[in-house]
């Protein structure tokens, strides 16, 4: 057989329905509730498929029941020296803000994209 | 300008109120986002990739200083003190919260503006010359006309599913400044052999995936019969237009699959049946409609403006914002001053709140209160007085709105993409902020001349790219943002889309080829030549081999 593949780091994202803003999901093992936060950093971290396939199911049914946010899925991110990084630059651009106006909002912030 | 009647506001405002239970059903959870995204877009409002944006329409292009005042309070009251001018006279605000989207409508009424019908497949804001009662060797002022359209097509029960959305620009003079001949349907007016206004009408341009020139389906259509004939076009298209492929579902496609002659077949046929109707416009109609674009009390001018050329002949630098930002009018002793939103290194068609406060002061005090929005992103005072532009140039200057660049290399047309937008491939914004950077020098930019580039961070093509004379289209390659660059389009009067370079390049390639491009027109060109003049002497092949080396 093949080499084995690792499975890749992902969290849950979405935007909060009362802004709009990027938000993603928190929630321990097993709990069957989340909270959203703001900040990447603050996201839970699924190391495998089934633990993403429990959050993703978590998100899922907490935007249909509580109707607070739109549209959550699955982002790979990676681990880096800064924090967590998303694999592809569309996600990395969402949860950094606009790589233009960096004088205002979350990209104001420290950024590398 | 135009203001609302009784029936216009009782409109609007029952607008709001609805979509402000709307709203409220929505965050208590009432209502799905399935369930409320068809009328959240329906009042303007999108989801992109970091937050709600609102589309607000501005009717061809026509502001007043108080709806600009507006727009300032909002940006800084709403949104994070800044708007954007879009390619379709349209400011779209990136960060409203949809809890406060109900009374940032509200405040739009307030100054009789709104968000109806800028999504959706319907007839959308109809867009025009921003020299419109200005402009010299204008036939007739074109906002009459697309005002007429605007009554028409708001809320027309038969035409709010149509295929596809469905755009329509209309231009009172020869020269198109408003790119009609890629729009769905295209209006410019011309004089009949006996001296009567009318309209040539061109059907099936439009860009994205398909690009098309539109075709001339009637060169002279007299001015009662606009709405019967437009109404024939609709109802046609409505008939023949693809539902089964989104990306088919143009007008332009309707055109090209029946071919141009039987699609105008069957308008002809369609009109004959309505052209008589009470489609058909009396007089007295246009004429109320007209008077509320009577020009404004200008003042018997001197030819001359003396403090004008003084100060072009020791300053270079307003000598030059003359040259390039200010236009001809056509009562004496006016002019016409374009603002600049493309200043070095920023978002074109981006401003501040304070710059829209700003502009206002200036409509008031040089422009008889009188802003225009132009589909290359700039603003525009109509009616300033020759001898003043030294006055309204300092001001500018004072607020960063100076720049000298109409129509030069850095007054780029780009569209959000990536950083804002849900469906790009490739940021936008970024590469048109370093091309104004790299070209940032100003004997270099004069050098180069007249010089259009236009770049989208997608297909959908909202900056043009089709018909840039440089075009620039973000494209994802293998997760990496990637750059298409094609030449020799023109968005006016001598419209033509551009062909593909070759293969496409990185982000940080992409202005290294521009540069390339322009030192390739400037070895070639011949005295006196523009780009595009140039490129269309000599062709592709010399720009190929400078950009990819001999084969
Ligand atoms: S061209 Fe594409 S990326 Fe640019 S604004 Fe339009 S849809 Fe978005």
């Amino acid at each position: 057989m093949g080499e084995e593949v690792e499975d890749m780091d992902q969290v849950v994202i979405a935007n909060r329905l009362s802004d709009g803003l990027v938000v993603f999901l928190a929630a321990a093992p097993g709990s069957l509730q989340g909270e959203w936060k703001l900040r990447l950093e603050q996201a839970s971290v699924a190391s495998d498929d089934a633990r993403a396939q429990e959050l993703l199911a978590l998100g899922v049914a907490a935007a249909r029941q509580e109707q607070k946010v739109i549209e959550p899925y699955l982002i790979e991110v990676e681990r880096t020296a800064e924090g967590l990084r998303p694999t592809l630059y569309r996600e990395r651009i969402r949860c950094q803000g606009p790589t233009v106006r960096t004088d205002l909002g979350k990209q104001a912030e420290a950024r590398e994209v | 300008m135009y203001h609302y009647d009784e029936y216009d506001h009782a409109l609007v405002q029952d607008r709001v109120a609805q979509f402000r239970r709307q709203v409220e059903r929505r965050l208590a959870g009432e209502l799905t986002e399935d369930q409320f995204r068809p009328l959240r877009l329906m009042n303007g409002l999108y989801l992109q990739l970091h937050a709600y944006m609102l589309r607000i329409a501005i009717p061809y292009g026509t502001l007043d200083a108080r709806q600009m005042r507006k727009l300032a309070y909002i940006a800084r009251r709403y949104d994070k003190g800044y708007g954007h001018f879009t390619t379709r006279h349209n400011m779209q605000f990136n960060w409203p919260k949809l809890e406060e989207t109900p009374d940032i409508l509200a405040e739009l009424a307030s100054v009789e503006m709104h968000a109806i019908q800028t999504s959706g497949n319907c007839i959308r804001n109809v867009t025009s010359d921003q020299y419109a009662g200005a402009a010299e060797g204008e036939i007739e002022d074109p906002r009459i006309w697309c005002e007429i359209i605007r009554q028409w097509s708001t809320l027309h029960p038969e035409f709010s599913f149509l295929p596809r959305k469905f755009k329509i620009a209309v231009t009172g003079s020869e020269a198109d400044r408003a790119a009609v001949k890629v729009h769905d349907i295209g209006l410019i007016m011309r004089r009949d052999g006996a001296g009567q206004a009318g309209f040539e009408v061109i059907v099936g341009g439009g860009l994205g995936r398909t690009p098309f020139i539109g075709k001339t389906i009637r060169p002279f259509l007299p001015k009662e019969d606009l709405l019967s004939y437009l109404e024939a076009i609709l109802r046609v298209y409505n008939q023949l237009g693809r539902r089964d492929n989104k990306f088919k579902a143009r007008i332009k496609v309707t055109v090209h699959e029946t071919g141009a002659e039987e699609f105008t077949r069957l308008v002809e046929a369609e009109w004959l049946q309505i052209k008589d109707s009470a489609l058909k416009l009396p007089k007295q109609e246009v004429d109320r409609i007209a008077r509320h674009f009577e020009p404004p009390a200008f003042r018997v001018l001197s030819k001359t403006a003396p403090a004008t050329e003084a100060r072009i002949a020791r300053d270079r630098d307003f000598a030059a914002w003359v040259r390039h930002n200010v236009a001809a009018h056509k009562v004496s002793g006016y002019a016409i001053a374009n603002i600049s939103l493309k200043p070095i290194g920023k978002p074109p068609g981006d401003a501040t709140a304070e710059q829209m406060d700003v502009v206002a002061d200036l409509a008031d005090a040089f422009s008889f209160g009188e802003i225009r929005v132009t589909h290359a992103q700039n603003l525009v005072l109509p009616h300033v007085e020759r001898d003043r532009l030294p006055e309204l140039y300092d001001r500018l200057a004072a607020a960063g709105l100076a720049a000298s660049n109409i129509g030069l290399i850095s007054d780029i047309i780009a569209c959000p993409g990536l950083d804002y937008c849900s469906l790009a491939n490739a940021r936008s914004i970024p590469i048109a902020e370093r091309i104004t950077e790299r070209f940032a020098d100003r004997d270099r930019l004069e050098l180069i001349g007249e010089m259009q580039i236009k770049s989208s961070g997608c297909i959908n093509a909202c900056g043009h790219h089709h018909v840039g004379h440089i075009g620039i289209l973000g494209v994802d390659r293998k997760g990496e943002e990637h750059y298409q660059v094609q030449i020799g389009g023109s968005a006016s009067e001598d419209a033509a889309l551009g062909r593909i370079l070759g293969r496409g390049f990185s982000a940080d390639e992409v202005v290294d080829v521009v540069e390339k491009i322009v030192d390739t027109y400037l070895a070639h060109r011949n005295a006196g030549e523009t780009f595009i003049e140039t490129y269309r002497r000599i062709g592709q092949d010399p720009f190929k081999e400078r950009v990819y080396g001999a084969a």
